[in-house]
């Protein structure tokens, strides 16, 4: 028999029974429609994640802080004039215990470590537009890993680390209240930004807006270079006091091509951080925490939708089971006549197959018909506020492996029924009634 | 056309023979000896009825000759080729290509049409589809069935299916035609326009007929009758060959 003829023969065997197909496609179109959805959903959340990560990440740094320590002792610690500083409370990149000028230093010495930057908490008061000597002043919250990563932009380019000028990257919201027209014509515009230094007194530093980025997840407020961040900072810190941060930022030297930052070089530097009892995490490692959430939560959907393709997986033995048992004589027959033992089982478990192909594809199909749908309207009303978020990303890849995989269930559950059928015994099938 | 000449240098190997079959069914206290050593031989061209009555052991010796069964002991021949040697694809092959089938019940695929019912041998031979078309539709043609090509095979009387049924033994081109009562559902006018049918060939292809009846008019048109009871050939009658 020709390849081209058993197909042809399980798809209208396939549709013999019209109802009984229709329903156990039916069973299969729930889980394929439940499964397109959930990894659509996952893919768009990670998608959203892994693009908010390339805000704060280059790709060749790590984030240092001290290593967290578990008092295991009794009673308070003893006191250390060389330690670490406490902070007031722990931020989320940091531990409450802050970093100490040795710690830089320790870090600077690590091999395959270029440059270590201590990021420092600089408190801005109020923004204006230049030349704008009115009321018009806004409150103001800078990043402070801003001066470490990228921005995703509406406009304009990425701050530059190494000019001397100072530059911002505002969110896109500033745009308007400052009076711009719109955000190309904010950009090259010079700010003023108004601090009070560590003796409190109030001081203005003016700075050339560089780019406008779009409000995301982890990188909230707005951005200034190294030279701004060293202007205001060094102003603030208190005289006498020895400085300390809550967060080091090491950029890592690339071993391999191009100078490219291998898991390797991330590694060795770890282990050489761990061992000046610090912590090193890449952007990736933190926000990986936030990505095995999410996953968790779409594999427990996907749960529901691998219970429901279980399901519809009995549904097809049975299907097909009530089909070798109606066509015996014609499995004998076709047995007679000389169709081997595997070509009645490729008829039967391909009969399989066309339903699986079915169930799937309509069932991804209503998906992303319904999640487009949904998407729209949802990016229109709840998810408003986080823009650039697609919730539901359909993914082609995706769909077809999901259509794929559940052709493999759908095969799988074709094998018992195709096994009875080509083990029938022509003569037996012949005399049964 | 015509059957194989007596006086021939080395007559040809018979096409079927059977030496010394048994078939038993089940083991121990309740194993049933179907058939108890058997010898039959059945030449090219010849018509050969196997009569008795049920439970005799002759739909068993058909399932055997046939190759749709294999014998607990004894040896079956085709073309003089021990057939235990064959593998289950020459298996196969043999009796797609060297049989053709014919039973009571029909066995027609009640939604498909003739055509597709038909040409089922050719499509498990893998015959490419223009070829099995051109081969299907003069099968049909020679049993006055081309203008039923189309139709359902269930929207037919039982004399139109019983000729799409000769027809899809037909179709393949064998040598060998078993008909397994091959008028037994059928009321005897139609019945005996099957017989004719089935005849004719044997007569204008030189098919070799093997008819399983217990119908004696039926076995009276075949040239041989083998009479089979309790297991084993109790008569054996040679008729003059049929007109």
């Amino acid at each position: 028999m020709r390849a081209a003829d058993v197909v042809r023969s399980a798809t209208r065997n396939a549709f013999r029974s019209k109802l009984r197909t229709t329903l156990t496609v039916l069973s299969l179109f729930v889980g394929a429609f439940t499964l397109t959805l959930t990894t659509a959903l996952g893919a768009g959340v990670n998608d959203y994640v892994e693009r908010q990560v390339a805000t704060v990440s280059t790709g060749d740094i790590l984030l240092v802080s001290p290593a967290a320590t578990v008092d295991s002792g009794d009673g308070p610690a003893e006191y250390d004039p060389d330690g670490r500083q406490q902070g007031g409370a722990a931020g989320p990149l940091g531990a409450g215990t802050l970093l100490n000028q040795d710690d830089i230093d320790a870090v600077a010495a690590i091999d395959g470590v270029s440059r270590v930057e201590a990021v420092s908490q600089l408190t801005i008061d109020w923004i204006a537009a230049s030349g704008d000597d009115g009321d018009t002043r806004f409150e103001l919250t800078v990043n402070p890993t801003s001066s470490i990563g990228r921005s995703d932009l509406v406009a304009g380019a990425q701050l530059d680390q190494d000019a001397s000028r100072f530059e911002v990257v505002l969110p896109e919201d500033y745009v308007g209240a400052l009076g711009f027209d719109d955000a190309e014509d904010a950009i090259g515009r010079t700010v003023t930004l108004g601090y009070a230094d560590a003796e409190r007194v109030n001081r203005q530093v003016e700075a050339t807006i560089v780019g406008i980025a779009r409000a995301s997840l982890f990188a909230s407020g707005a951005g200034a270079n190294a030279a701004l961040v060293d202007e205001v900072s060094t102003a603030q810190a208190v005289p006498g006091q020895a400085r300390a941060w809550s967060l080091a930022v090491a950029t890592i030297e690339g071993s391999g091509a191009d100078g490219a930052v291998t898991a390797d070089d991330i590694a060795a530097v770890k282990d050489a951080l761990t061992g000046a009892d610090l912590a090193g995490q890449t952007v990736e490692d933190q926000l990986g925490v936030v990505q095995t959430v999410i996953n968790g939560i779409i594999g427990v959907l996907s749960a529901f939708a691998a219970i429901a393709l279980l399901a519809a997986s009995f549904g097809i033995v049975n299907t097909l089971l009530m089909s070798v048992q109606e066509r015996t004589r014609e499995i004998g027959l076709m047995k007679a006549m000389g169709m081997s033992n595997g070509r009645v089982f490729g008829l039967f478990s391909l009969e399989a197959v066309v339903i699986g192909l079915l169930g799937a594809a309509l069932g991804a199909l209503a998906a992303i018909g319904a999640g487009t749908a949904i998407a729209a309207g949802a990016s229109q009303t709840l998810l408003a506020d986080l823009p650039g978020l697609q919730i539901l990303l359909f993914e082609p890849a995706t769909v077809v492996t999901v259509i794929l995989v559940i052709m493999g269930i759908a095969f799988l559950s074709g094998v018992l029924p195709a096994r009875r059928a080509a083990r029938q015994d022509p003569i037996e099938s012949l005399r049964y009634e | 056309m015509s059957t194989a000449s007596v006086d021939s240098p080395v007559p040809p190997p018979p096409v079927l023979r059977a030496q010394a079959l048994t078939r038993t069914y089940g083991k121990g206290d309740t194993a049933f000896r179907a058939l108890r050593g058997v010898d039959v031989a059945v030449a090219r061209g010849e018509s050969v009825a196997i009569v008795g009555r049920s439970g005799s052991g002759k739909s068993t010796l058909m399932h055997l000759l046939a190759l749709l069964d294999r014998p607990s002991s004894g040896r079956v021949e085709v073309h003089g080729t021990d057939a235990s040697t064959l593998s289950g694809r020459e298996l196969n092959r043999v009796r797609n290509a060297e049989f053709g089938f014919v039973f009571q019940q029909f066995f027609l695929t009640a939604g498909q049409t003739v055509f597709e019912n038909v040409s089922l041998p050719l499509v498990i031979a893998g015959v490419a589809p223009k070829e099995r078309r051109r081969r299907t539709l003069e099968a049909l043609d020679s049993l006055g069935l081309a203008d039923k090509a189309g139709n359902r095979a269930n929207d037919l009387s039982g004399g139109q299916k019983q000729r799409v049924v000769v027809a899809r033994a037909l179709v393949g081109e064998p040598s060998v035609i078993f008909a397994d009562e091959p008028t037994g559902n059928l009321d005897s006018a139609t019945g005996a326009q099957v017989e004719d049918i089935l005849f004719g060939l044997r007569r204008d292809r030189g098919i070799t007929l093997v008819v399983v009846t217990h119908d004696h008019e039926l076995a009276a048109r075949c040239d041989r009758s083998v009479t089979i009871a309790d297991g084993l050939v109790v008569a054996g009658r040679s008729a003059e060959v049929a007109a």
